[in-house]
């Protein structure tokens, strides 16, 4: 069973947000995703200053057997990305929650994150997928 | 041992090399080579040595039997590749006049015909390098046909979930979108979703036929129909051509373009991962749109076909004629099958693929499509093994190798879990397939009595299970010699 | 029949395992209507005997006449051994190498050529080859679209002196991604890409096409051009002829940062003229473009004891995986041809390809100083390789028609694609012709021209 946890947002394409203080928010793909993707090989993150918007493709995760898309979960500008990914894709499979973000967002809209699944929905989300 | 490391500074092949001093070039110092290559140093018997050495690491159809679904890899002739090695055929340039050409152009033109009449196609362009770049050119031609009508707004290709890669990848890059259509439970496209999908944005369907699960699509007339009927065309992916070579033909069935896989269906060589070649065939409708250059024959005399000649081509692909040599490799194929032997493709392919369908299925393996006939290749899914003995596809595979067999196809169709895409071909005798059958029986076994041995197989190969996870991350893609390669001018001056 | 070894015992006993009737039955699930077995345009069938003697007649028929055309594909030696190996059954009837442990023999080659090929061109890394130099070129230019993070431009700046089939190639790929292709033109006294010709404010774009040397024959003063681009902000993909590179200049050191893409036809490496294929298209870049590439890529690895071995990578990015948001839906390789050059260059080593090279050139540089004695003149004063344009008093065409009956392929008339040069043509002499060759072909051309 994948791990979720109860202070992250969660999208039905598998990406998951903190929300921080600052208006900020780290960007990652769930324990749920790591785990179907497999070993990690490379990620591409968006360049810094970026302007996404919410469910548009902007980073991949690839795997050996697999190359991902991953979807902003919400509109904003991009202000950092995690740049140990580049050297050390597999922070992902190793800490999908933590030291595997992959990059933070200035959201245009504190209230766009209302809108994600909580970690309940998330998983039950996950669960109704795989059958 | 890499060419490389064999290689000994100050080590020349004389025999490559003129005995006559070369003068030094006139070309100005900044624009020429300082360093030198990395190009190995050896001798002539050194170099045949090793890779005559690499070559028998190789499994291979003249070495092992290879059902590779979705590939076809029947016995390619010598007789196709000597023949096409023709001194005068190796010589001729691609741009020397057609009065010199004659005999190479005519085998041209007779090989048109015969994919014409072969597939019930209006007419057949030869020029596409590989399958893929014939569904480029197919794809092309359907949206040049729409977009010369003015009727612009055809931007959504549909393919159906069980489709090659290559469909959605080739539809983007005609500038499509991709809808997926599902397939049902017997393997038939769903023709409620299909109808539900089609309308004034469909530019086509591309749909291969027998299906990559290995069934015929037995509502291909009402596919055509519908898709039709909604003013888009039908693209016929010529990968599984095999099964149906001298039974049926994509032409009657309503497809308007097609591609063929020679290297499959013709035989010439896979080579390694190709060449390939992949002419297409259109319908009346889509004639004007053909890749250049065509050949023509005028009273006897033939000709290619250029811009000039076909203002309304989608182009040229290649920078000549394509694979030429390979094209020459399936005219001979073809004249050595000819009519009679050419109907029996087909139906031994399919022969060889429903006794093997059926030797597996008594074996205690599980079918994909078990109400289903088999068409030139099958699936069997090992779901249960993996899940109860937790021996999988890739296992299995891996096994094979060991027998000495090549692995069927793994892992595709996505659709199908955990399976094996078998395609015996029809140059296979029945004691092969036997024996390659008894062989995955006795492989069953050893999965329940042995899993670990199965599990780590190959066992006997020049190398075990490769780290793929390793060679993309840590990637090594040139060799770099241990010492920095000294930077020696490339004349002592 | 031919290639199908099944006894009618066979037959019979495989269809009582099967449970049908006949072979019939096993296409039942094929509408009647659509089952046609006339084939009415497919002759009858011929022996192996009968289809040699066809065969012999027609390559009798093209004959082996004297050449002296390049323009993109050229006519050098191949050793008897390259072919004689490559066409081991072992190479020639293998696949993909999908399944790793049974292809170390192709894999460990593709690795071999990757390193040869980027070594020549001067980059960091190569992929296992594309189709052929044309539709290379066009992999090349929807590469550096993908790969200019600078730039978000689809413009791509390509001379008019690059080869017209690649161009056209180039047009009838791109054309449906929305890729804008600027043809800039070339010097008419040089034959040059001269940097006066060039934009001063040329606006965002992707890439420019360095042709090296061009299709007219001239060298391009490739250091300025590349650092024009770089300034620009645009990426430099370079289509050149490998065998040149072994004395000119790699691309990756083109002026101060080197090429990005480097591109271009494999054929001389090997490779016969075979009326224009199978080739092979190559494919070089800097690492940092790497996941943009094209086609296959092989790389080291080890396997579960720790033992060297090669495999497919970077898979993610191809079609069978990405479906359609591939970099290509490129399937195949030229593994057959690739297989031939890696032994070609492993034959020839590396001072082969050097003197080949050079003997090419030098007998270039023979041909025009003949031809000058007989009156024709090299249009252009710029330095060559191992082609050059040449001034007729008469139409090319005309001109090539008289040669063709002395058995002579005389060059390529360039009035068609460029007619601001007026009577044309291309010639190219390799370390293939000898004095007595190049003495028949200027007498030969002397006469046609009288």
């Amino acid at each position: 069973m994948s791990k979720t946890l109860a202070n992250l947002k969660y999208t039905k394409t598998h990406e998951w947000l903190e929300i921080h203080n600052d208006g900020t928010a780290s960007v990652g793909i769930s324990d749920h995703a790591q785990d179907l993707l497999g070993d990690l090989v490379y990620v591409e993150a968006p360049e810094a200053g970026r302007k996404l918007t919410a469910g548009n493709a902007c980073a991949v995760v690839e795997s050996v057997k697999a190359a991902s898309d991953v979807y902003a979960p919400v509109t904003g500008v991009v202000v950092a990305i995690n740049a140990a990914l580049s050297d050390s894709p597999e922070l992902i499979n190793k800490d999908p929650y933590g030291e595997g973000w992959i990059f933070k967002i200035k959201l245009a809209n504190a209230a766009d994150a209302n809108a994600l699944l909580d970690a309940k929905a998330y998983a039950e989300f996950c669960a109704a997928e795989s059958h | 041992m890499l060419i490389f490391e064999e290689s000994q500074p100050g080590r020349v092949n004389a025999a490559q090399m003129s005995p006559q001093n070369v003068e030094a070039a006139s070309i100005p110092a900044h624009l020429r080579r300082k360093k030198r290559t990395l190009l190995p140093q050896v001798s002539e018997l050194q170099a045949v040595r090793h890779y005559t050495r690499l070559s028998q690491k190789n499994f291979s159809i003249d070495t092992h039997f290879y059902p590779l679904g979705s590939c076809t890899m029947k016995y390619n002739p010598r007789a196709c590749n000597k023949l096409a090695m023709l001194p005068q055929f190796l010589a001729r340039h691609p741009y020397a006049p057609e009065s010199m050409g004659q005999g190479f152009l005519a085998c041209m033109f007779e090989l048109q015909e015969m994919l014409k009449d072969v597939t019930g196609m209006k007419g057949v362009s030869l020029t596409p390098m590989a399958g893929a770049q014939g569904e480029f050119a197919g794809v092309a031609m359907i949206r040049a046909y729409h977009v010369a009508r003015g009727d612009v707004a055809r931007t959504e290709m549909l393919v159906p979930t069980a489709a090659h890669g290559t469909n959605p990848a080739t539809a983007v890059m005609c500038g499509y979108t991709v809808r997926e259509i599902p397939t049902d439970s017997e393997g038939d496209v769903d023709l409620d979703a299909l109808r539900a999908a089609v309308g004034p944005q469909t530019a086509g369907i591309m749909l291969t036929n027998p299906s990559t699960l290995g069934v015929f699509e037995r509502r291909i007339r009402e596919i055509s129909a519908i898709v039709h009927s909604a003013g888009g065309m039908l693209y016929y992916d010529g990968a599984n051509l095999n099964a149906i070579l001298g039974k049926a033909r994509p032409g009657d069935m309503g497809f308007d373009v097609i591609h063929m896989n020679l290297h499959k269906t013709f035989s010439t060589p896979h080579g390694g991962g190709g060449p390939g070649a992949g002419p297409v065939g259109v319908s009346e409708r889509l004639l004007p749109y053909l890749p250049i250059p065509l050949v023509a024959n005028e009273n006897g005399v033939y000709r290619l076909l250029n811009e000039q000649d076909r203002p309304q081509s989608i182009g040229r692909l290649s920078t000549f004629m394509g694979n030429a040599g390979i094209l020459l490799r399936a005219y001979i194929y073809a004249r050595m099958l000819g009519r009679e032997g050419m109907i029996r493709v087909g139906e031994f392919a399919t022969l060889n693929a429903n006794y093997l369908m059926a030797l597996l299925a008594k074996g205690g393996f599980e079918l994909a499509f078990p109400h289903r006939r088999a068409t030139h290749e099958f699936i069997i899914t090992l779901r249960s093994q993996a899940k109860e003995l937790g021996v999988n596809t890739m296992d299995f595979a891996k096994r094979l190798l060991d027998y000495g067999y090549h692995a069927p196809t793994t892992y595709f169709p996505l659709l199908v879990p955990e399976c094996l895409l078998i395609e015996p071909t029809e140059t296979e005798p029945k004691e092969v397939l036997d024996a390659f059958a008894a062989t995955l029986i006795a492989i069953l076994a050893e999965a329940r009595t042995q899993p670990e041995k199965v599990k780590g197989a190959p066992h006997s190969l020049p190398v075990r299970r490769l780290d793929d996870v390793r060679a993309a991350r840590q990637l090594d893609l040139v060799w770099v010699p241990a010492e920095p390669h000294a930077a020696q001018p490339t004349h002592g001056k | 029949m031919p290639f199908i070894p099944h006894t009618p015992a066979d037959v019979a006993d495989m269809l009582a395992t099967i449970g049908a009737k006949n072979i019939e039955q096993l296409f039942e699930e094929i509408p009647a209507e659509l089952k046609q077995t006339k084939l009415e345009g497919v002759p009858g069938r011929m022996s192996e005997q009968q289809i040699t003697r066809l065969m012999l007649e027609r390559a009798m028929l093209d004959g082996l006449p004297l050449c002296f055309v390049g323009a993109g594909a050229y006519e050098h030696h191949i050793p008897a051994a390259v072919w004689e190996v490559t066409t081991r059954g072992e190479f020639y009837s293998a696949y993909t190498p999908y399944q790793a442990e049974a292809s170390q023999g192709t894999l460990q080659l593709l690795y071999e050529i990757q390193t040869m090929m980027a070594s020549l061109t001067g980059m960091d890394v190569s992929n296992a080859s594309l189709y052929d130099g044309a539709s290379a070129a066009a992999e090349a230019v929807l590469m550096a679209v993908r790969a200019n993070r600078k730039s978000t431009s689809k413009r791509v700046l390509i001379p008019r002196s690059v080869h017209p089939a690649y161009r056209k190639t180039i047009q009838a790929i791109v054309a449906n991604q929305g890729i804008v292709i600027e043809e800039i033109g070339f010097d008419i006294g040089s034959g040059q890409l001269t940097l006066n010709l060039l934009p001063e404010n040329p606006g965002d774009f992707a890439a420019l096409l360095i042709a090296q040397p061009n299709f007219l024959g001239v060298l391009e003063e490739v250091d300025g051009l590349t650092n024009w681009a770089h300034q620009h902000g645009a990426l430099v993909v370079a289509v050149v002829n490998p065998m040149s590179l072994a004395i000119l200049t790699p691309p990756g050191e083109w002026g101060d940062k080197g090429a990005d893409i480097v591109c271009g036809e494999g054929q001389p490496l090997g490779i016969p003229l075979s009326s224009g294929g199978p080739y092979f298209g190559f494919c070089c870049c800097k690492t940092e473009f790497v996941r943009q590439m094209p086609g296959r890529i092989v790389g080291r690895t080890v396997d579960l004891d720790g033992k060297p071995g090669f495999t497919l990578t970077l898979q993610a990015r191809e079609q069978h995986i990405r479906r359609s948001k591939a970099t290509s839906n490129i399937c195949t390789n030229q593994g057959l041809l690739v297989t031939a050059a890696t032994i070609y260059m492993a034959i020839v080593g590396d001072r082969g390809l050097e003197q080949t090279a050079l003997e090419s050139h030098a007998n270039t540089r023979r041909l025009a100083s003949k031809l000058a004695a007989v009156g024709v003149k090299v249009k252009f004063e710029s330095p060559y390789f191992h082609e050059l344009t040449v001034t007729l008093s008469k139409p090319a065409k005309q001109v090539l028609e008289r040669l063709a009956q002395e058995h002579i392929v005389g060059g390529y008339a360039l009035a068609s694609d460029y007619p601001e040069l007026g009577n044309a043509l291309l010639v190219c002499a390799t370390e293939t012709k000898t004095d007595a060759d190049l003495d028949r072909y200027c007498a030969a051309l002397a006469q046609a021209l009288s």
